[in-house]
């Protein structure tokens, strides 16, 4: 193990949020992207609860780097993860049920969300305590603003507005039962719609990064 | 018989109706990774169905005679996700030992079968389905790995096929796997409705 920072902190920063934003560019974390994605607000809570478990496990990660062994890096990692996102589900369970409940298995699933164990592998393992944590918080920022547009493509075609709360609904399109023009696309929240709109994201990140190089 | 009838029902239902990867985008990461060749995508297929079957059995085990009785509840993820790298390390001895050809073309893809979301998203859907038999857990953890193998197949496939296809510089790769997949899930939504 290295005991030098590979990278600063502005290069952490810059990394996490555009030049290897996590879903777009490294195609990591694609199972939770595709999966809440249905409305913004479940995109939302999902970004957050990344965001926590990352900056943790990164700073967790990182203060023991000069212990780890090889073989048991894995193991300490994953359980390390388990750990924080169990801590994020209890939290979410007692203060936000219904978000909880519409979730379901997909917070827990965060363990296997291949962006932190990347992180921690990447990153965290080689770079001291304040990189790390910029990193992460990078990282999930990213993974958030992703999971955010798409949410919001996917929530407005499918339903014509966000709702944040049933009081707060934002109307964008005016679908045509409110005596609007928009036929709501009902596939947006199948499968399918998760699938092809991610296809186009990224085939539009392709486009504009190939252009620049 | 009734009991033959919902394992029967269980197995047909995991995997073609409510399939991991079409209905609940589990396995998305391996499914575009280790789809381009057929003969890897079916080793890997196999590779998983052995751990989720492995790992489910002994999660239903764990969870029915430790966590539940002793009130453990709260340490349920981290006792999976042991569980299921300790499986995956088995697996792996048991390749370098008796199968070094298939344990080496497979390289890195092996350990990452560990962070699979078929596998633990498997062992909190059996937990969540209150499934009540260490049977019936046994057939949906082996028909789960069927699916993925499935639709991992049937991708490779495709994408085999897709290699000499003229697709615009933007699209190659992964955003053209993507909406393949879109149409697939397309398809295999035609199964839906055929139980219940």
């Amino acid at each position: 193990m290295s005991k030098e920072n590979t990278m600063t902190v502005g290069q952490a920063f810059i990394g996490g949020v555009w030049t290897e934003i996590p879903v777009l560019r490294l195609m990591l974390g694609l199972c939770p992207t595709l999966a809440v994605t249905t409305s913004v607000k479940a995109g939302l809570t999902m970004g957050l609860c990344v965001i926590f478990v990352l900056i943790c496990s990164n700073f967790v990660v990182s203060s023991m780097r000069h212990l780890l062994k090889p073989h048991l890096r894995i193991m300490i990692f994953t359980l390390t993860i388990a750990v924080f996102v169990t801590i994020a589900d209890m939290y979410l369970k007692a203060f936000q049920p219904v978000m909880s409940e519409k979730l379901g298995p997909y917070i827990p699933l965060i363990i296997v969300n291949c962006i932190i164990i990347c992180r921690a592998e990447a990153c965290a393992a080689q770079n001291g305590l304040l990189v790390s944590v910029v990193d992460g918080f990078a990282m999930g920022l990213g993974f958030t603003i992703v999971l955010c547009f798409l949410a919001s493509i996917r929530e407005v075609l499918a339903t014509g507005c966000i709702t944040f709360s049933p009081t707060l609904v934002l109307t964008i399109l005016k679908p045509v039962e409110a005596g609007g023009w928009f036929t709501p696309w009902a596939s947006m929240l199948m499968p399918i719609g998760a699938f092809v709109t991610l296809g186009l994201m990224l085939a539009a990140v392709n486009q504009i990064a190939g252009k620049k190089s | 018989m009734d009991f033959l009838e919902s394992l029967l029902v269980g197995f047909v239902g995991i995997v073609v109706i409510n399939n991991f990867v079409f209905t609940k985008f589990l396995g998305i990461c391996p499914y575009l990774g280790v789809s381009g060749r057929l003969d890897m995508a079916f080793g890997m297929g196999c590779a998983v169905t052995f751990v989720t079957t492995l790992a489910g059995g002994l999660t239903w085990l764990i969870d029915t005679l430790f966590l539940v009785p002793f009130h453990l509840e709260v340490t349920r993820y981290v006792c999976y996700i042991l569980v299921i790298a300790g499986a995956v390390q088995l697996v792996e001895m048991y390749l370098k030992k008796f199968f070094p050809p298939l344990y080496k073309s497979f390289g890195i893809f092996l350990p990452l079968i560990t962070t699979n979301c078929v596998i633990l998203g498997l062992c909190l859907f059996l937990n969540l389905w209150q499934v009540d038999n260490i049977v019936l857990a046994l057939v949906l953890s082996f028909g789960a790995g069927i699916g993925f193998t499935v639709a991992i197949c049937i991708m490779a496939g495709i994408r085999e096929a897709m290699e000499l296809a003229d697709i615009p510089t933007c699209l190659a790769g992964a955003p053209i796997a993507l909406i393949t997949a879109g149409l697939l899930t397309l398809a295999f939504m035609g199964f839906s409705g055929m139980i219940r």
